[in-house]
């Protein structure tokens, strides 16, 4: 979504000097804006079947009725939806590279500056959505992966693919997590979302491997609103990631994603995420706006979900994976590191809903703020009636360097049932002169020092990262906290 | 091997040392004594470049290089070591990584090869030896709930690893009981070596008796006030700094 009004001509010169492979791909795009012809294009783009049509022009009616919510700790310039694309795909999914020699040299050499070889690359990719997948070669990945868990019936692939091959699974869950009338960005997703991930873990079974999404915002000028799925049957285990990338460019563009996990009795999952969304230049110039509401329901008895996010990326983040803990003896974690430097705004937490008896929940946030950046953790743990004997623990620290940024931290606590005890720690502190200078005297370099340091501070966080990430995460978190100090 | 002349600096508005001379040869070991207050830690954090002590005039060359004009990573990679009086804790790096950011950091400056993490971990343990230091201690973060004696052996661990050339050591004996203080002293004088001057900052005598220095001086009220060889520090254990104070005065 665009703050900053460029013509399409202007950013296309852009792409010719920074990733010239994507004038080769021809896009499908929908005209500039948004109205309901918009939704029954891309509907129609998808061949969708009527009831999922119905549902998001639903969804769009209530849009239009809502305000854009601004309770958060975070202020940027009013978004104009009439500005951006809605739609936009290759015209052809063979356009995608064939392998790994045909990808943008200047990506891989990021994912080389991450510390992450190829091979790794390989297991990382999942499927795309919405824009070019320029990264990987999708198709074929994902089939290998395909057949390698269809073995043992767990589906794996695009949402859209998901309406038409599994229409069942996903009438029955689709929003019933997070409903199309759940807050304003939630709604606009379920208008207008385009592609995602799908994912079920039939029951009893234990995924054979690690599922992973690799997000890219590639066209300029267009929003993200991918919307992902995943159902844990009775028994089930399942572990997936998701990655995120954008271009650099001098626009602001919104994604407002929507995750939904359906978690059923014993089922367990474990959801990893490294968000590296374009962040803006120094001057706080461009950036992605990442709205994003993720939920998670544990339905059956001792059912476990375990959100882990690294988040360094994004002008904006606004996000709060939440964790209904509705069966009884369901467990929800949240584990969560934060980095903003320059200009960064950050407003993430969590929200643990106990319903269910003897539920537990447990969260460790970890905010790092630099240079004129500000973070807030926002929390929300609420007992409910007759969540009897359920316990909360939550420990959040902020760490700052510098002195022009900011950090925040807004618990909402919540409970009606006299048994259930809640925790709550909370510390702010800096990186101390003392700290640097034992690191300097030891010959590593100030940057070098305050990553480590960081990752220090991250630890009991990062270790909760699958290993192909917590690699990737550590270097992140070095490189997104350069020129923090000096 | 490192020559000080006239060294002043100050803290603030205060000035600690106030023309001091120094010269220790290769492979020297000088020991520096004096009251509290005489400017011993100041005169170790200007060798090293901590911010905040800021010289005023006279000049440092170590290895005829003008010292005072790096950076404390810069002066780490040509071989300087501080010793902290006071280590420093870092929540959540094992000491093990940290080691190894710092030995790694160091080569990558003299042009020598990284290690892995296989190799570095032979090349530690046979430091770890003779310091009783044990794997577990190198897997707890970084001086974090270590006890006095714990974080001395670290530091002189540090030291073991990083070859400096020039070590300096401020009171490393604070804080520690007397095994601790012989296993301490006997790990540092195993490192000694013709190549490896060190500058040994101590208030008692007892160290010494472990790290026996080639030279004692005695610094007050920002100078080096007295110069001789080991019987002067056994003189100032008897007799204390008393005359060095009014003389300054």
């Amino acid at each position: 979504m665009v703050a900053v009004t460029e013509t399409v001509d202007q950013v296309e010169l852009v792409e010719k000097y920074k990733y010239g492979f994507v004038t080769d791909i021809e896009s499908d795009q929908a005209p500039k804006g948004l109205n309901e012809g918009i939704i029954r294009f891309i509907s129609a783009k998808k061949e969708e079947p009527s009831w999922l049509l119905d549902w998001r022009l639903k969804a769009y009616a209530h849009w239009l009725t809502m305000k854009e919510p601004n309770w958060a700790k975070v202020g940027y310039p009013p978004i104009d939806y009439q500005d951006s694309y809605y739609y936009s795909a290759p015209k052809s999914m063979d356009d995608g590279p064939d392998s790994l020699g045909d990808v943008d040299p200047e990506i891989l050499d990021t994912y080389k500056k991450l510390g992450i070889p190829l091979h790794e690359q390989e297991v990382l990719a999942g499927v795309k959505n919405v824009a070019v997948d320029a990264v990987f070669d999708s198709v074929s990945v994902a089939t290998t992966f395909k057949e390698a868990l269809s073995k043992e019936g767990v589906i794996f692939c695009p949402i859209s693919e998901a309406v038409k091959e599994h229409p069942d699974l996903v009438k029955q869950y689709l929003g019933s997590v997070v409903p199309y009338s759940d807050n304003y960005f939630a709604t606009l997703n379920s208008a207008v979302f385009t592609d995602g991930s799908f994912v079920y873990i039939p029951k009893g079974v234990n995924c054979p491997m690690e599922l992973s999404t690799y997000f890219r915002i590639n066209a300029s000028n267009t929003g993200q609103f991918e919307r992902t799925l995943i159902i844990a049957d009775a028994g089930s285990k399942v572990s997936y990631l998701e990655g995120c990338t954008a271009p650099m460019r001098d626009e602001n563009q919104l994604h407002a994603a929507v995750v939904e996990l359906v978690i059923l009795d014993d089922a367990d999952i474990k959801y990893s995420t490294v968000q590296n969304w374009y962040p803006g230049d120094e001057n706080g110039v461009g950036g992605i706006y990442n709205f994003v509401t993720k939920r998670a329901a544990c339905r059956g008895r001792n059912a476990k979900v375990s959100w882990t996010q690294v988040e360094t990326g994004s002008a904006i983040t606004w996000k709060y994976p939440s964790c209904i803990l509705q069966g009884d003896h369901s467990v929800g974690e949240f584990y969560s590191v934060a980095i903003t430097n320059n200009h960064q705004q950050a407003d993430t937490g969590t929200k643990m809903i106990h319903l269910g008896k003897n539920t537990s929940s447990k969260i460790i946030a970890k905010g790092i703020s630099a240079g004129k950046s500000q973070s807030t953790y926002r929390g929300l743990v609420k007992m409910m009636p007759k969540a009897e004997g359920s316990r909360n623990y939550t420990q959040c620290d902020s760490l700052l360097i510098g002195k022009e940024c900011g950090a925040h931290t807004v618990p909402y606590i919540e409970s009606r049932n006299k048994s259930a005890k809640i925790e709550h720690e909370a510390t702010t502190s800096k990186i101390a002169d003392d700290q640097l200078f034992y690191c300097r005297q030891r010959g590593i370099s100030e940057e070098d020092a305050v990553a480590l340091i960081v990752n220090g501070f991250c630890r009991d966080v990062m270790q909760e990262l699958p290993m192909e990430f917590a690699v990737e995460a550590q270097k992140l978190v070095g490189i997104s906290l350069e020129g923090s100090v000096g | 091997m490192l020559e000080i002349k006239n060294l002043h600096a100050r803290v603030g508005e205060v000035e600690i040392l106030k023309g001091l001379d120094l010269t220790i040869g290769s492979g020297e070991v000088h020991a520096i004594m004096g009251p509290n207050g005489a400017g011993k830690s100041t005169l170790s954090y200007v060798l090293s470049g901590r911010e905040g002590y800021e010289v005023t005039s006279g000049t440092v060359l170590y290895q005829g290089k003008n010292l005072l004009d790096m950076e404390p990573e810069k002066r780490a990679g040509e071989g300087v070591f501080l010793a902290f009086q006071y280590p420093v804790e870092i929540p959540g790096v094992s000491t093990m990584n940290f080691l190894k950011a710092s030995v790694n950091s160091v080569r990558r400056y003299r042009g020598q090869s990284e290690f892995d993490a296989m190799d570095f971990l032979k090349f530690v343990r046979r430091q770890t030896k003779v310091l009783n230091i044990g794997d577990d201690m190198l897997k707890r973060a970084v001086n974090v709930g270590f006890s006095g004696g714990e974080k001395k052996r670290a530091e002189v661990l540090q030291m073991a690893v990083l070859e400096p050339t020039l070590a300096l050591l401020d009171e490393t004996d604070s804080g520690l009981d007397v095994d601790a203080l012989r296993i301490v002293g006997e790990g540092v004088t195993a490192l000694r070596s013709p190549e490896r001057s060190m500058l040994v900052i101590t208030h008692y005598q007892r160290l010494l008796d472990y790290i026996v220095p080639d030279v004692v001086h005695v610094l007050a009220d920002g100078k080096i006030v007295d110069t001789g060889d080991k019987e002067l520090a056994i003189k100032l254990e008897k007799n204390g700094y008393a005359r060095y104070a009014e003389a300054a005065a």
